[in-house]
């Protein structure tokens, strides 16, 4: 009841009131297709470390709304973990692989 | 004549002839059959992210060739017979593969000069 109370009166024990918006910046980086970035025309199964970057830790491909890559480009990668997968350069699964 | 590219795990109790053995089976197999041989690799014995047939490492090998289509069935045939083998993947190589694996043979024998 004296919840409701306090907040009638606006006020409560150690509240902070801010006048203006607090400045959170919103304007994040822009991600970006790393391969058509940098002119990668070939995604390579045979660099397990560089297709590290495109799995999470348990081993999962992560989604293309993380990576920012072009949907070209993610499939070629899709494929590349897979095949690397196969020949054990990459795990099916894994834990705490970061 | 297509451009291929086949990696296999060869078993890691083998000792060294005989692997240097079944490598030049395969070579002259492909030979054999009209394939022309671009470069070869070794990667060496590396450990596998994943046991196969309960075995933590093997020993890569990586060919390069162009081949007509009809010789990549009966090779993997043969693959699929060998019991050293533990895994094989054959792929063909579009002209970005192509120019991507001129520029890794041109890097790896820079790294091997240094």
């Amino acid at each position: 009841m004296s919840n409701i109370e306090q907040q009638a009166k606006g006020k409560k024990d150690g509240e902070i009131r801010y006048l203006t918006p607090l400045n959170i910046d919103t304007n994040k980086t822009k991600k970006y297709c790393m391969f058509k970035k940098s002119g990668i025309r070939y995604v390579d199964y045979k660099d397990p470390d560089f297709l590290m970057r495109f799995i999470n830790e348990q081993g999962k491909l992560l989604p293309r709304r993380l990576t920012g890559t072009s949907l070209k480009y993610q499939r070629k990668v899709s494929v590349a973990v897979k095949r690397a997968r196969h020949l054990a350069l990459m795990p099916y699964v894994a834990d705490l692989l970061k | 004549m297509n451009h291929y590219e086949t990696v296999f795990i060869l078993n890691p109790v083998l000792s060294d002839v005989q692997i240097k053995e079944t490598v030049k089976k395969y070579e002259d197999f492909l030979v054999s059959k009209g394939a022309k041989m671009i470069s070869k690799e070794d990667w060496g014995l590396k450990k596998l992210a994943y046991p196969i047939q309960n075995k933590k490492s093997g020993f890569y090998h990586l060919f390069e060739f162009t081949a007509p289509g009809e010789v990549i069935n009966p090779l993997e045939v043969e693959f699929r017979r060998e019991e050293r083998f533990m895994r094989y993947l054959t792929v063909k190589l579009d002209k970005h593969a192509i120019s991507w694996a001129e520029r890794r043979r041109v890097k790896l024998k820079e790294k091997a000069k240094a």
